[in-house]
């Protein structure tokens, strides 16, 4: 059947014509992304950490998870108790004398896998959810985006907390929880999306075509709002780090014996005062580069589909 | 106005109801058992019985439900399960200890975020503003506790200019004890930093292209007469929204906060009563921190309405 044609929107340059015209704008996207340098500094680092947790054990120069030279040792050089080897820690030992560098080096593991699947659940119920209220308005969006509101006003980090408590912690908990707290902020961004589409000639005419409903909210509105959709899921995948570190830091998210940043920061902090900066920065910065690079990402995303 | 006031403040309390009742449904649709959550696996059933019976979680389902939403309409929230006292009480001291290190970040990021938003705007695309929408970007996307860990480390255990703990000695005056919250302050008030500029740059460069603000350079005003008089006014509406809803954020950022501080306000509470498995309280917690997000939400749009004319008159039709 015949494309529509659409007034080009501003959030997605989805071309008038076929399936190619939409390959060739995506593809001059991605051209357009890669002169960015915040962009290419975002996916070095991030694809960084994820080479790091996939090769793991396999690159990092001690054993992560028990590696006992001596306790809270200065970054350095180690001479090892009874014999006259000397180990060189880069970043210092924890507490245990495990090397903080191959700790950090396979501590985004966990929040790697449970962050995304957190921002997909909530950008994928979010998107449903904003396009039902969006094209259907009336009642169903007025109950809906009340809900929203009363969603919105929940404390992200306590009600994940009281959850955690309530079911146990598990990762499992966490991504369910996370991505059901992401959904109505994702649903909100993408009904306003959506509100200012349906109006658009391109929605008439397939409704005076005689489509369904179904039809049109799938396969004329989706891909003109696809743009907002993709940011945001760059945006709440930051958040879901954001979120997922915070409540590993506080003990219901991510357990141990896991190397991740925001539990060894947890176990770690309390030494802080007394000189052993080592064992938390480390991880402190680990955590710091890896939502900034997904930022850099987010709002590289953001500039170049709205352009 | 009062008519929108009225129809704003109804809004609200279909609001507070639901977010009542997404609490109620977490806190005790979600475990079969509320006894046996607290209790824990391997506790005999008699006790678990007799804990349900004490807490009244025996009852059935409709009847807690009315009574906690009742509860929460009367500023209500229950007995905590550790001391069996009112919540409520128990809570209010540790609440405004967290008020007071809020309000001091706050205090520190709304004027310097709002000046950085202005600067940037009216030096739109040069190094000046770019450098400042990074910094933003970086800051507001960093965890509070990661930002505090960093700062224990750089500015109390190496430089040695800030106490590491936010808790001042017995008897400490207000400067001491504003002394000892600056740096959890500051950890907080970095990440409100990126939101609060952003917003006020976008905002600002919104108003700066408009017809009336050309209108009134053109007339001849300078630029601070045209700042002042014709662009904040409009310019500062998203400002002003931003802040309300990262007042609410700001609660839920601090538990994080006064762990690395060690610090005894609302968020070392909460975190106790999760440990403790202590629902009522966290439950009031939640709920609370909602009111004054709504709260601080309502008294923004209020604001807003008496900035600009046109919302208020839009909303009343």
């Amino acid at each position: 059947m015949d494309v529509p044609i659409a007034p080009a929107p501003a959030a997605a340059p989805v071309a008038v014509g076929g399936v190619s015209e939409r390959a060739q704008a995506r593809r001059e996207t991605i051209r357009q992304l890669l002169k960015r340098p915040a962009f290419l500094i975002g996916i070095v680092v991030l694809l960084g950490w994820v080479l790091t947790a996939i090769l793991g054990e396999r690159i990092t120069p001690y054993d992560p998870f028990n590696d006992f030279a001596l306790n809270h040792q200065p970054p350095g050089q180690v001479p090892v108790p009874n014999t006259d080897r000397i180990e060189f820690h880069p970043f210092g030992t924890d507490r245990l004398g495990r090397d903080v560098l191959s700790r950090v080096m396979v501590g985004s593991r966990d929040v790697l896998v449970v962050a995304p699947l957190a921002a997909i659940l909530g950008v994928t119920a979010g998107t449903l959810l904003g396009l039902i209220m969006g094209y259907y308005r009336g009642i169903v969006d007025d109950v809906l985006s009340r809900l929203v509101e009363a969603f919105l006003a929940l404390p992200v980090i306590l009600v994940a907390l009281l959850t955690l408590v309530v079911l146990g912690p598990s990762p499992l908990v966490v991504v369910a929880v996370v991505g059901i707290l992401f959904t109505p902020i994702v649903a909100r961004t993408v009904r306003s999306a959506v509100l200012s589409e349906r109006q658009l000639d391109y929605v008439t005419s397939a409704k005076l075509r005689g489509e369904s409903g179904l039809f049109i909210l799938s396969r004329e509105i989706f891909p003109n709002v696809l743009g907002p959709i993709v940011v945001e899921l760059t945006v709440r995948f930051g958040y879901a780090i954001f979120t997922v570190a915070t409540l590993s830091f506080l003990g219901v998210g991510i357990q141990p014996p896991s190397p991740d940043w925001g539990l060894s920061i947890a176990e770690e902090y309390s030494y802080m005062i007394a000189g052993v900066w080592w064992s938390t920065l480390f991880p402190a910065l680990a955590i710091a580069s890896t939502v900034i690079a997904i930022n850099l990402i987010a709002d590289s995303l953001q500039s170049v589909l709205s352009e | 106005m009062a008519r929108f006031i009225l129809r704003r403040l109804l809004l609200s309390l279909v609001t507070l109801w639901l977010l009542a009742s997404i609490v109620f449904i977490i806190a005790n649709v979600l475990p079969n058992d509320v006894g046996r959550t607290i209790l824990g696996p391997f506790a005999p059933q008699e006790s678990v019985d007799a804990l349900n019976e004490r807490l009244g979680t025996n009852r059935p389902l409709l009847e807690r439900y009315v009574e906690s939403i009742v509860g929460v309409f009367t500023l209500d929230f229950g007995n905590s399960f550790i001391t069996n006292k009112p919540v409520l009480p128990e809570l209010a001291d540790s609440i405004g200890r967290s008020a007071k290190l809020a309000g001091l970040a706050l205090v520190i990021t709304i004027p310097i975020a709002i000046i950085a938003g202005l600067f940037a705007a009216r030096r739109r695309d040069r190094p000046v503003d770019r450098g400042i929408v990074l910094l933003g970007l970086t800051s507001s996307s960093i965890p509070e506790f990661v930002t505090g860990t960093i700062l224990v480390v750089l500015v109390g255990v190496q430089l040695k200019w800030l106490p590491v703990t936010a808790r001042p000695p017995r008897g400490a005056d207000f400067l001491v004890e504003m002394r000892y919250l600056l740096l959890p302050a500051l950890a907080m008030a970095i990440v409100y930093f990126g939101y609060i500029a952003r917003m006020t740059r976008a905002g600002t460069i919104e108003v700066l292209q408009s017809d009336y603000t050309r209108t009134a350079t053109m007339k001849g005003l300078t630029t601070s007469q045209t700042m002042i008089r014709h662009v904040l006014r409009n310019a500062l509406i998203p400002t002003v929204a931003v802040i309300a809803v990262q007042i609410g954020y700001l609660f839920g950022g601090i538990i994080a906060v006064e762990r690395i501080f060690n610090y005894n306000g609302m968020g070392s509470t909460m975190l106790l009563a999760a440990q403790q498995k202590n629902i009522p309280t966290l439950t009031a917690g939640a709920i609370i921190i909602g009111i004054v997000y709504m709260v601080a939400t309502l008294a923004a749009d209020l604001i807003i309405a008496w900035m600009n004319p046109r919302i208020r008159l839009d909303a009343e039709r």
